[in-house]
């Protein structure tokens, strides 16, 4: 105490950060992380969007055309089936949380050994999607994958599905759907843990077993862990990108691209960087909305 | 509890679910056993088709060996390494900071800074791609480990501070007014009250964050073009362009790039699945 006495330094300097200080403390936590975020993040969506209205490979001047690249865009054919594989992609990542849910049911119990069976489980999530992408990529190998193993020994042709323009968006959604399905385990797991056990109770003593019971009761108090699982499911299928690169790089022949990756291949190798701007755009815009409801939902949870 | 517990139903039911659990389990992980058993064949073994039975000789030691003494494997690791571990620091530093003065100041804006991060988070990568990528080659961090060090920190910063500010958030205010009545500096309130406090959301965050950037691909593509700064998700990829059809040699470097944060998540179990489960309880 006495040492604040004795040493009289700067006190007109101390005094205003002292007074302001409860304005001053949460403006200085907040700038560094804000900066970062303005400068690799916020910044770089304003300037995707200025890119998109002009003609540029890069390196030279950037030509502005106004909406060009859009009128191009929407007469692509290939933008469409970039986008109807997103829809493809998007409607059938869906299966994601209903199988999350029936797995997390099967497994919820409380024996000797479960806690490793669900670590197990959840496995397929912690790796990379380059090497689920590489092992998808073997299994349907046609000279070395299983699942042509499989097919011969039921007595079935072998089929490519990498191959197939028309198996192809399908067969890389079935290796998505391998770690989504364990993430969406994982929060129904938790959602299952935290069911609240005396209603449980009450809803039997009433008889109510079965499926009536997960329906009326287990199912409208997972409605958190339906309500994350829902949106990571969207957002990931919306920005499909791995896998795609992995194992099709959009072939054969594009059937397999979708709009993340289509940017990409515009940007990267056609050195389109107005056109995949663009692309980007949409992409975002897209996006958007879904983030715009479950930032909406999320606020209005917090208001409560 | 939901379903019923089994074991109040007998011991051949008991037994009947283990066995079924069992299958299950054997048919979910039949891609990530395939891989290992891949990674200890010979190249014999491959070319005559034999890739799904017994190998016919055990080369886990030639195999994994071929992987590090001839391709740069073990440059990719320490890449990860340098990106990751930085990364993980920097972004939960920030990200700590930012979650208080959001959890615990009003000030105008408060929300919308908020709501901010958390939109962040999910938009598409391709709509930062080509500015990101052009902000790193104007700042001489383009190919290096910096470039995707400043990336994933800025970006990660953003879940981080949702995911710390909820943290924060649930903290009683009687403890920061206490300590303000003692006098406490603001400063000192946040080092000495809350951080303590917020130990097991860094480690939450620490073990996502890691796993999450240690498998990032896209940004490992687009901001990496040289051995000397790929991560090993891409230089996986470059190798398998390389090899061909030598799968042991792919899944032997395969099982490698997934090694270090599949140990995390076995010994850090606990914290993952709390971290990534974060909201999913709550309404």
């Amino acid at each position: 105490m006495s040492s604040s006495l004795s040493l009289p330094r700067a006190p007109q300097r101390r005094s205003l950060w002292r007074r302001h200080e409860k304005t001053l403390a949460p403006l200085l936590f907040l700038t560094p992380a804000l900066l970062a975020f303005c400068l690799f993040v916020v910044w770089p969506i304003l300037s995707s969007v200025w890119i998109s209205f002009h003609e540029w490979d890069g390196l030279s001047p950037k030509v502005f055309i106004g909406l060009d690249n859009y009128r191009e865009l929407f007469s692509d054919d290939k933008f469409y089936v970039a986008l109807s594989n997103n829809i493809k992609w998007l409607v059938l990542y869906l299966l994601a949380p209903v199988g999350g849910l029936m797995l997390a049911l099967f497994l919820n119990q409380q024996l000797r050994g479960m806690r490793l069976v669900k670590a197990l489980f959840f496995f397929p999530f912690v790796i990379s999607q380059v090497v689920v992408g590489v092992i998808f990529s073997w299994f349907y190998d046609p000279n070395f994958g299983l699942l042509n193993v499989v097919l011969n020994a039921v007595g079935l042709p072998g089929i490519a599905p990498l191959g197939d323009e028309h198996m192809v968006t399908y067969a890389i959604i079935v290796a998505g759907l391998w770690p989504q399905i364990a993430y969406c385990m994982i929060l129904y797991l938790t959602g299952l843990n935290n069911v609240n056990p005396e209603l449980v109770e009450a809803a039997r003593m009433d008889g109510c077993k079965g499926f009536p019971l997960f329906w009326n009761i287990i199912l409208p108090q997972l409605r958190p862990a339906t309500f994350i699982a829902v949106v990571v499911t969207v957002i990931g299928a919306l920005r499909s990108f791995d896998l795609v690169a992995i194992m099709t790089n959009g072939g054969p022949y594009d059937s397999s691209t979708v709009l993340g990756y289509f940017m990409y291949e515009q940007a990267i190798f056609a050195y389109r960087m107005g056109y995949g701007a663009a692309i980007a755009t949409v992409l975002f815009l897209i996006m958007d909305v879904y983030i715009a409801f479950f930032l909406v939902s999320m606020l209005r949870k917090e208001a409560e | 509890m939901f379903p019923a517990p089994i074991h109040t139903k007998g011991a051949w039911t008991v037994m009947s679910y283990r066995v079924a659990v069992i299958i299950a389990l054997g048919l979910w992980l039949i891609p990530l056993m395939a891989i290992a058993l891949t990674s200890v064949r010979s190249l014999e073994d491959i070319n005559k088709g034999n890739l799904w039975g017994w190998p016919s000789k055990f080369l886990l030691i030639e195999n994994y060996s071929a992987v590090f003494t001839t391709t740069p494997m073990a440059t990719f690791l320490l890449n990860s390494i340098l990106i990751t571990v930085p990364t993980v620091i920097g972004s939960i530093a920030l990200a700590a900071m930012a979650g208080f003065a959001l959890a615990k100041y009003k000030f105008r804006g408060n929300v919308l800074l908020f709501a901010m991060f958390i939109a962040g988070n999910f938009i598409p990568f391709q709509i930062l791609m080509i500015p990101v990528r052009d902000l790193t080659i104007s700042l001489g961090m383009y190919d290096t480990i910096w470039g995707l060090i400043a990336f994933h920190v800025a970006f990660q910063s953003g879940f981080c501070t949702l995911f710390m500010r909820n943290f924060i958030k649930a903290l009683p205010d009687a403890l920061i007014e206490a300590a303000r009545m003692e006098g406490v500096s603001e400063i000192n309130i946040f080092f000495r009250i809350i951080l303590p406090l917020v130990r097991p959301a860094l480690a939450a965050l620490s073990v996502l964050i890691f796993t999450f950037v240690w498998n990032d691909y896209f940004w490992a593509l687009v901001l990496a073009q040289t051995d000397a700064a790929r991560p090993v998700t891409a230089g996986l990829q470059s190798l398998k362009g390389m090899w061909v059809s030598s799968w042991q040699l792919i899944s032997a470097g395969s099982i490698v790039a997934a090694l270090l944060p599949v140990s995390i998540f076995f010994l850090m179990q606990r914290h993952f699945i709390a971290g990534l489960t974060l909201g999913a309880t709550k309404e």
